[in-house]
């Protein structure tokens, strides 16, 4: 009985406030243990960027989205990732990412694993390998497009037993058919 | 002699005195000098579709089977760039009217064009980048706003960049005699036809009748001109 007057008890959503400190929490958010874990698991990967008065001579490899308005020259690579090149970007490099927009000035040769993405008044100079591509009118363009096509993997069957018979039991099979017919 | 500039802002205030030096002394078929050489069209046509039987024949002239390198003039644009590389063909892409206007865009366009070392940088810009040889070109309506020294230096350098055997597609004003033409954007939509943008309005380089096209085209194996409709000229040049 004292069992079932505990279950027929709703429970409280929030924790009792005489077990908190009472004033300066008030108007708070109640901080709960998984509002904890949100704040303990890494933030949304928004990307890095590198600003419109930084200028980077090297190579730049990126685990992340990498946003370029300033000044590179040297190599940009991000295997998995979007580089996107701003309307201040001035690069002078080799890109190599998985999508790449260009809405500054790019020179040099660039491959997009995906997709290459040139938008109005940019300007491109230099080879684009890429599987898949768009450019608005406005943008210019010298250079090379190599589209490369992704083969769709075919859909694996399950090998079903076939009875196979060799060249020679075909042949004697034929044979014997012949001399059944001939009986 | 009258200041020309003087002239300029009489004529902006209405002066009816100052007109006639403004106007500018031109040979007939030549360009006016110091004048400002691309310009809007007053009224921006919207974009036609059009039939072309030069560009489904320069199509049908491509040997699929095997690696092929076009070349396009007339500036990247998505719709040529899916058509042909759907082919199978790499394309190079060169915005010939960017470069132009890189080169020659300051002050007089066509005066600019008789400048050595600008024409050299133009050469340079426009064919050297380019890995030719190439089994076709698309020239589209480029080769119309040229001084014609300009234009044979450009076409010597289209001719030695070209396979033997290769094509070259080329269009031109009907209007021989007009005093500026248009100059189109020019996206291929199939194998036969095109959707044409006017972009600008130019003066010409020069007058080009169909006797003229020929000897531009004299080193080339053949020339053959389609009619159409409009006031554009096709062109297929065989390398």
């Amino acid at each position: 009985m004292w069992n079932r007057r505990k279950e027929e008890e709703p429970t409280p959503r929030s924790t009792n406030s005489s077990n908190l400190p009472t004033g300066s929490n008030e108007g708070m958010p109640m901080q709960t243990t998984s509002s904890r874990l949100d704040q303990d698991a890494p933030a949304p990967s928004r990307g890095a960027t590198i600003g419109k008065g930084v200028s980077i001579t090297g190579q730049i490899y990126s685990r992340e989205d990498l946003i370029i308005d300033g000044e590179v020259e040297g190599t940009i690579e991000a295997a998995e990732h979007k580089v996107t090149i701003g309307p201040n970007g001035k690069v002078k490099a080799g890109i190599k990412a998985k999508d790449i927009v260009v809405l500054g000035a790019v020179q040099g040769n660039v491959e997009a694993t995906d997709k290459m993405d040139i938008k109005k008044d940019a300007k491109l100079v230099g080879d684009i390998k890429t599987a898949r591509i768009s450019i608005e009118d406005g943008a210019m363009f010298k250079g090379s497009i190599d589209i490369v096509r992704t083969e769709v993997p075919k859909p694996v069957t399950k090998p079903q037993p076939v009875a196979v018979t060799s060249a020679p039991q075909q042949a004697m099979a034929a044979s014997a058919g012949a001399a059944d017919a001939k009986r | 002699m009258a200041n020309p500039f003087k002239a300029f802002f009489r004529a902006v205030q209405g002066s009816r005195d100052s007109e006639s030096s403004l106007r500018p002394e031109r040979p007939s078929g030549r360009p006016a000098a110091s004048q400002s050489i691309v310009k809007a069209p007053a009224v921006m046509a919207p974009p036609q579709l059009r039939q072309s039987a030069a560009l489904q024949q320069f199509v049908r002239s491509l040997d699929t089977n095997r690696d092929l390198r076009l070349l396009d003039l007339g500036g990247a644009n998505a719709a040529n760039i899916q058509f042909m590389t759907q082919m199978g063909t790499r394309l190079y892409s060169e915005d010939f009217f960017a470069t132009l206007e890189d080169c020659f865009g300051d002050g007089d366009y066509y005066e600019n064009q008789r400048d050595p070392a600008r024409v050299d940088s133009f050469l340079i810009q426009t064919f050297s980048e380019q890995r030719g040889p190439f089994d076709g070109a698309l020239v589209w309506d480029c080769l119309q706003f040229l001084r014609p020294s300009l234009l044979d230096k450009t076409i010597d350098h289209l001719h030695r960049i070209l396979e033997p055997g290769a094509h070259l597609l080329a269009f031109f004003h009907a209007d021989d005699k007009a005093q500026t033409i248009p100059q189109f954007h020019f996206k291929i939509n199939d194998e036969n036809s095109l959707t044409v943008e006017q972009r600008s309005e130019m003066p010409p380089g020069q007058a080009f009748s169909n006797r003229n096209i020929e000897r531009l085209f004299e080193d080339f194996s053949s020339t053959k001109f389609f009619l159409s409709r409009d006031s554009i000229r096709e062109v297929l040049v065989r390398r």
